[in-house]
């Protein structure tokens, strides 16, 4: 039993990771209404850019929130610029450029800052829980919900919020109403990069700081995103939990998985719920219409 | 919105997927006396790129054609090619059959996997086939399987000799020799693809992807052809993983990763979503790009890999077959 409930907790720190991530990558759906294929490698590269900025003598907290500013810049840029001229392009297309800004900020990265694993600062005390889970794994766990409380609250009871929603939902009615569709998705793209931002902070202590950090972390936060509900940022987040919890059990009690196929064991069970829930745990149906 | 501007791009290609057969047969000529000219090296990346080609038609029937994604076709380029080894390694099976039971063994893989597919739409689709492309090169390594896979080692293949007549009266070498059986094997498929787009089902299938609802109520059996259109879809991809592993004389795990599959996705929308013969200049974008990269800056290739990659969007957004079209349509009223 002991053993049990050390999974399940280990499977829940595993899971915070998953979660903040997750959160990101639906913050960007709702917004620009695609998988964001580049959000993990945006998120390490800010990363680096706060790492950059502690190693200069920057205090924690204000590098944290100067690479959220930075992150939010940054994402409003890339929208502008790389995004604007391909708007009327097809769908396939756009998916082939997240593919290109996958390989310039990974292979970036690593020219500016090399290849080294780095250590990266945790602004929670040292020392564990009872000796199960570690602080900075509950403090990100607290972090993560904080942010899902935020996000929810934008997007209910803010105007700007709701025209994102609109914008992303059917973009030539919300531009008839007058809202600029233009800037609601740059908006999008700046505030999944700076979400994105917080999950890669929150992450690299447990992670270590390196290129390519994010690859593994990303496909679990894909994974729980689409588990959770693409539409729902609080089922996003329980889809992080259930991933890491049921990666972690799968791995210790089926002896003939072991760690080797642990990842395909999730994935298969992801692929089963959604066999049986198609539009994920928590998601809304969809019903089309002819 | 973006489905009405995907539908407009296709209608494009598909007029121009009409092209007159006497245009062809040049491209057939070049392509077949091409090996003559070439240096070895040369011959044997022209025969990679003409089995990407193939790979990339695979994913083209079902994405550009049929509407469904795929980012798991490099575990159908795992199993023809893992298949056709297998079968010359540990059963003695001679060469050129062991291409086509790789091929057959991927559809009914494509066949069943696209069964519960069929529940799946869009980005839930594509985590499935995501899931299937990132687990095959975990269970090909996996210690249960290793007797039969070889494990992380893989194993080794061997091309038999050109056949005599061929090596005395002409002097044809081994690249050569693989050169010509890719080419015949490639204008197959493209005929058959052709054909079956041109046919009955290819306009089911087309009509699914346009329009699930209406396909069905004009009593098309949806979930018949989009199960069998990912398993002809398997089938070519196989048919070309097979042949790689005999070229390349070796199959190994590493060389079957997600990697492959996000590969060949590009090079099917450089080429053209929804094209058939792009799907060649898709072979050849995916399999020279990446070593020109690496050539300008090692430390930065993939940095350069991704300009090159987001430019050609910007100067195609619908691939290369797309911006044919625009060219011969523009010419065509100028004249």
């Amino acid at each position: 039993m002991d053993l049990f409930l050390q999974q399940i907790l280990t499977g829940i720190a595993n899971g915070a990771i998953y979660a903040c991530l997750a959160l990101a990558v639906v913050m960007i759906y709702q917004a620009i209404d695609h998988f964001n294929f580049a959000q993990g490698e945006m998120a390490m590269f800010s990363t680096y850019i706060c790492w950059a900025l502690i190693a200069g003598g920057v205090p924690y907290w204000l590098a944290f929130f100067a690479t959220i500013i930075i992150s939010f810049l940054g994402g409003l840029a890339i929208e502008r610029i790389i995004f604007k001229p391909l708007h009327s392009a097809p769908v396939l297309s756009h998916i082939v450029v997240f593919i290109g800004l996958v390989a310039i900020f990974n292979s970036t990265a690593g020219a500016i800052w090399d290849h080294n694993i780095k250590t990266f600062p945790s602004p929670f005390p040292e020392g564990s829980f009872g000796g199960l889970i570690g602080l900075h794994e509950v403090g990100m766990f607290f972090v993560t919900l904080l942010l899902l409380l935020a996000i929810f609250c934008f997007f209910r009871f803010t105007r700007v919020g709701m025209a994102m929603q609109a914008a992303a939902a059917n973009p030539d009615s919300a531009g008839l109403v007058g809202i600029r569709v233009g800037w609601m998705l740059a908006l999008g793209w700046g505030l999944a990069a700076a979400i994105g931002a917080v999950a890669g902070m929150m992450i690299a202590p447990i992670v270590f700081l390196e290129p390519n950090m994010m690859l593994g972390i990303l496909l679990y936060g894909f994974a729980a995103a689409i588990v959770g509900g693409i539409s729902s940022p609080g089922g996003a987040v329980a889809g992080g939990f259930l991933v890491g919890i049921i990666e972690n059990l799968a791995g210790t009690y089926i002896p003939a998985i072991g760690s080797e196929l642990k990842l395909t064991v999730a994935l298969i069970l992801i692929v089963t719920v959604l066999l049986f829930k198609p539009n994920g745990l928590f998601g809304k149906t969809i019903v089309t219409r002819v | 919105m973006a489905t009405d501007v995907e539908t407009r791009m296709d209608t494009n290609m598909e007029a121009a997927a009409k092209i007159p057969f006497k245009w062809v047969i040049p491209f057939i000529v070049i392509g077949a006396i091409l090996p003559f000219f070439l240096g070895g090296y040369a011959t044997f990346q022209g025969t990679l790129i003409m089995i990407y080609a193939i790979a990339i038609l695979g994913l083209n029937l079902l994405t550009g054609f049929n509407g469904q994604f795929s980012l798991g076709h490099s575990a159908f380029y795992a199993i023809g090619a893992y298949t056709a080894a297998i079968l010359v390694y540990h059963l003695d099976w001679p060469v050129y059959a062991a291409i086509p039971v790789g091929g057959v063994v991927c559809f009914f893989a494509g066949f069943l996997f696209g069964l519960p597919a069929l529940r799946l739409e869009g980005l839930y689709l594509a985590l499935a086939t995501f899931a299937l492309g990132v687990s095959i090169p975990q269970v090909l390594k996996s210690s249960h399987l290793e007797g039969l896979t070889g494990g992380v080692q893989g194993l080794d293949v061997f091309r038999p000799a050109v056949p005599a007549v061929l090596k005395e009266n002409f002097g044809i070498t081994m690249d050569q020799w693989w050169y010509l059986i890719v080419f015949v094997v490639m204008l197959l498929l493209f005929w058959v693809a052709w054909n079956l787009i041109n046919s009955r089902t290819g306009r089911a299938m087309m009509a699914i992807r346009d329009n699930p609802i209406a396909a069905k109520s004009m009593g098309v059996n949806s979930s018949l052809y989009k199960s069998l259109t990912f398993g002809v879809s398997a089938f070519y991809t196989g048919i070309a993983g097979a042949m790689a592993a005999i070229v390349i004389e070796f199959v190994a795990p590493d060389s079957f990763t997600f990697q492959l599959s996000i590969l060949l996705f590009i090079g099917m929308v450089v080429g053209g979503t929804g094209s058939i013969w792009g799907a060649i200049f898709g072979g050849f974008f995916i399999l020279t790009v990446p070593n020109f990269a690496e050539e300008i800056s090692t430390g930065l290739s993939y940095a350069i890999f991704g300009v090159i990659l987001i430019l050609v969007i910007y100067v195609m957004p619908s691939g290369f077959a797309g911006l044919v079209n625009l060219l011969r349509v523009r010419i065509k009223n100028m004249l």
